[in-house]
């Protein structure tokens, strides 16, 4: 437990992803099974206790300490396991006597409840302050150290030495504590015997379009679909094993119990999940409020019903689809399509993202300038013979998004960055002017902290340092003097802004050194490109 | 102690004034906020010793480092007082006895007609090769320090510590570890602390923290090879251990450093969030403040039967006194601040 918790803590303030895949990789070279084994499922997911609801946990607590002491503390920490960590009372206890972690993890795989409390308080009794901290997170469920699954993945794939697709291909059909994917990784064993058939399948991306390349392509050899502004999921139901993959491989059936049990087919397919507001796709706005929940009401069901809008099969039933061209693949997807759920219930979970027809290029770029009234963030370019390829292959698939807004915004506030730019002002807070009464006044309409160069950034960091006229702790606040055009994806109604509106994806295009600060832009004029 | 009955009330002679505690029957202030014409000081960190004093009494190690850090501001008339030694004024008995908070630091003990006052400025009970231990007084009035007042506060051995900057240096050998430290004490003590832990190459220092190790090597506290990184290439620097003050670890200075491991040493990062907001990676929990285990421990030591608290987080410390039948009560004193401050 002690080392567990030792890589927890770590993990947690490493600002930079090479920092922790070096700690992770060098934390699985370094611990024994099992312990290693169920480490990795507590960051990667695959173990999760709730037997310790906070109310419990301050219970226990305020049976060894003086509640009022207590209390002040909690105010000041703010975080309930940590400040029940500190605060436990120290008892003198041997390095030997400190629980392995996969001794805590079996017991709490028989107990009950009543069992785990009585359990909990020894076990703090054994460990240090920085090893309770990391077992109350444990049994809560939370353990929230900044590494997704595909990051503790990537860093068994370099330990190992393989691609991390070879990791994926395996991942889902194994069970904590890992021993036989351990001994594989260190060539001490076989490449570990799994039923594949429910396993996430490594995703195809695509680059992003660079104009230029449009006339070395010919038309007739691509197809072309709407982007659609959801995220990208992996479908699997096989033989009565059903799950959702984001696009990294990370298990999201959780969150959409309604997909989920629409997963009633032998197949695999890969689409865009989106919500709905009444008769209308939601915005990304709308789809965030599904997005990451652990508990889902039947309120969020009723009010955001998530859809999967389909554009590739890889799998039916045994058969392995991927190697087909993509046409092929686009036929099999349709077929597939009518006879399982056209005319169904499942069409409610369900449609086909359409295949747009053009003739030349022109004709698609003509199209894809209404792609915001489709409600999307421009087309996709797939070859027409492309096989499914995992990773971003080149020259096969291409998305080519519509042009960006921009918009003219006065730099208001500025804050420092983190890790390599933590000594420049490189987070920014811009606004736009609106009237009032008293005259005109800035409102913020969005952050930006990219898109500009690094020379760039040394000029912005001396502008704010020259220019500040209010601290408040870490963020600054700078004469409204210097205008930035920025470019933005879209702009959303916000009820958390003043100004109404925020921009999504919002970064720095062009700094106007040249730009007076009152020529800038108006908030009504972004107002009108709110999407509903 | 002499019969409590004939003894004056402590709140009769010592008092709460806006300018810090005054020893009326004295006429002299401890670590005023404003300038007096009499002031005792207990150490010389900027918030307590403040400039334009008429007669400044104090240790000679911070008077020295008074005139170091104010110049001609240091106060008119200086007068040095030895661990242990008394002088009478006015009728009031002072001595000075460490406090074990910083070079020269210390307690003032002051008696007047029977009644016992100790006031311990800001103290740490635990070793510190840089300054003389804290002895506990024992007296009627014990007027505390609360910095650290809540349990949460536990600093671990300073050893497992600076464990910790020594590995981050081993496992990062391209990159370098910056350590955030206060110029006047905490600089020293870690240094010495890594010297205690077998680390004999130059240490590498801010600009603005080679004045103070000079002086601290004047007076005896000696540091090991020291080097100016402000003047040192990226590439002398990668494997190294740097010190700055915490104002400059995250700014403009830093950019001249090989992709630094940012530590910061420093009671509050005991809490996670506290470190993780500063942008810490390395969070390093070294204070010269006592933790809560030393300020109820000495409470219990020095016997008082009434015990003022002077700033920092009062309301549990006030809680443990009372709860031990202790009359205690926050004086709320402005002009003190937390430890990042300093």
């Amino acid at each position: 437990m002690k080392r567990f918790a030792r890589l927890l803590d770590d993990l947690l303030f490493s600002p930079s992803r090479l920092t922790k895949l070096r700690l992770l990789k060098d934390y699985f070279a370094t611990t024994p099974d099992p312990d290693r084994g169920y480490a990795l499922a507590a960051i990667a997911g695959g173990l999760e206790f709730r037997f310790a609801k906070p109310a419990t946990i301050r219970g226990l607590v305020e049976s060894r300490v003086d509640p009022a002491l207590f209390g002040w503390s909690y105010d000041f920490v703010g975080d309930l396991a940590e400040t029940a960590a500190l605060i436990w009372p120290v008892t003198p206890a041997d390095d030997a006597a400190s629980p392995h972690l996969s001794e805590i993890v079996d017991a709490l795989g028989g107990a009950t409840r009543a069992e785990v409390m009585a359990q909990l308080g020894v076990w703090l009794d054994r460990l240090d302050a920085t090893g309770r901290w990391a077992l109350i997170k444990l049994i809560t469920g939370g353990l929230r150290v900044g590494v997704s699954a595909r990051l503790a993945k990537t860093a068994l794939a370099e330990m190992g030495n393989v691609d991390i697709a070879e990791v994926e291909e395996v991942w889902h059909g194994l069970r904590p504590p890992f021993p036989g994917l351990f001994a594989w990784l260190e060539g001490k064993g076989p490449v570990p015997a799994v039923d594949r058939a429910a396993t996430f399948r490594p995703i195809m991306l695509s680059h992003a379009l660079d104009e230029g390349e449009l006339l070395s392509m010919d038309p007739a050899g691509f197809r072309a679909e709407w982007k659609w502004d959801g995220i990208r999921v992996q479908l699997v139901g096989r033989s009565g094993v059903r799950r959702i993959y984001s696009r990294t491989g990370d298990e999201i059936s959780g969150a959409f119990p309604d997909i989920l049990q629409a997963l009633t087919f032998d197949a695999v397919l890969d689409g865009e999940l989106l919500v709905r507001r009444g008769d209308d796709v939601g915005s990304f706005n709308d789809l965030q409020q599904r997005l990451n929940r652990k508990l889902v009401t039947d309120r969020m069901l009723a009010g955001y019903p998530a859809f999967v809008r389909l554009y590739d099969v890889l799998f039916e039933g045994d058969e392995d689809l991927r190697p087909l061209p993509f046409t092929a693949r686009r036929e099999r997807l349709e077929r597939w399509f009518a006879g399982n759920v056209a005319g169904t219930a499942l069409m409610a979970r369900f449609d086909l993202s359409p295949v747009i027809a053009f003739a030349d290029w022109p004709a698609l770029r003509e199209i894809r300038a209404h792609a915001r009234t489709r409600g999307s963030e421009g087309v996709m370019l797939k070859r027409a013979d492309s096989p499914y390829v995992a990773g971003r292959p080149k020259g096969l698939w291409f998305k080519w998004k519509r042009d960006a807004g921009t918009v003219d915004a006065v730099m208001m506030y500025a804050q420092r960055g983190h890790g390599k730019r933590s000594s420049y002002y490189s987070d920014f807070t811009f606004g736009c002017w609106r009237d009032t009464e008293n005259g005109a006044e800035l409102v913020p309409v969005g952050k930006a902290y990219f898109g500009f160069t690094d020379a760039e950034l040394l000029q912005l960091d001396k502008w704010v340092r020259n220019h500040t006229v209010e601290r408040f702790g870490p963020v600054r606040a700078v004469e409204p003097k210097l205008v930035c055009e920025l470019a933005f994806e879209g702009v959303q109604r916000s009820t958390r802004h003043k100004s109404g509106l925020a921009l999504r994806f919002p970064r720095i295009h062009r700094i106007r050194w040249d730009k007076p600060a009152g020529e800038a832009d108006r908030v009504e004029t972004l107002a009108a490109e709110i999407q509903e | 102690m002499v019969a409590i009955n004939t003894a004056p009330k402590p709140s009769d002679w010592v008092r709460q004034t806006p300018q810090g505690l005054c020893v009326e029957p004295g006429g002299f202030f401890i670590d005023p906020v404003r300038r007096s014409a009499r002031a005792v000081i207990t150490h010389g960190h900027s918030d307590h010793a403040r400039p334009g004093h008429g007669k400044v009494l104090a240790t000679a190690e911070t008077l020295a480092i008074m005139d170091h850090r104010l110049g001609g501001e240091a106060g008119r008339e200086r007068r040095p007082l030895r661990y242990g030694e008394a002088l009478d004024i006015d009728g009031v008995t002072l001595r000075l006895e460490p406090a074990g908070h910083v070079l020269g630091s210390a307690q003032v003990v002051l008696e007047w007609r029977g009644s016992r006052v100790v006031v311990s400025g800001d103290y740490k009970r635990r070793r510190d090769p840089t300054c003389a231990p804290f002895v506990p007084q024992e007296c009627d009035v014990f007027i505390t320090e609360a910095t650290f007042g809540l349990p949460v506060f536990r600093h671990p051995p300073d050893a497992e510590e600076i464990a910790r900057v020594l590995h981050a240096r081993a496992i990062f050998p391209e990159r370098c570890v910056l350590v955030g430290v206060y110029a006047l004490g905490k600089c020293q003590r870690v240094i010495r602390l890594l010297r205690e832990a077998g680390y004999e190459d130059p240490i590498y220092i801010h600009g603005a923290l080679v004045a103070m190790c000079e002086l601290y090597e004047r007076l005896g506290v000696m540091l090991g090879e020291l080097r100016n990184a402000t003047g040192a290439g990226k590439d002398e620097l990668r494997g190294e251990i740097v010190l700055a003050p915490p104002s400059a670890i995250d700014d403009r200075w830093t950019r001249r450093l090989p992709d630094p491991v940012m530590a910061l040493a420093s009671g509050w990062m005991r809490v996670k969030q506290r470190a993780r907001q500063r942008g810490v990676e390395l969070p390093l929990v070294i204070s010269d403040h006592a933790d809560w285990d030393e300020l109820t421990r000495t409470i219990d030591e020095v016997g008082a039967r009434e015990v003022w608290v002077t700033h920092g987080r009062e309301e549990g410390l006030v809680h443990y006194a009372t709860g031990r039948g202790i009359r205690a009560r926050a004086l709320d004193l402005v002009g003190y601040e937390d430890e990042d401050a300093e």
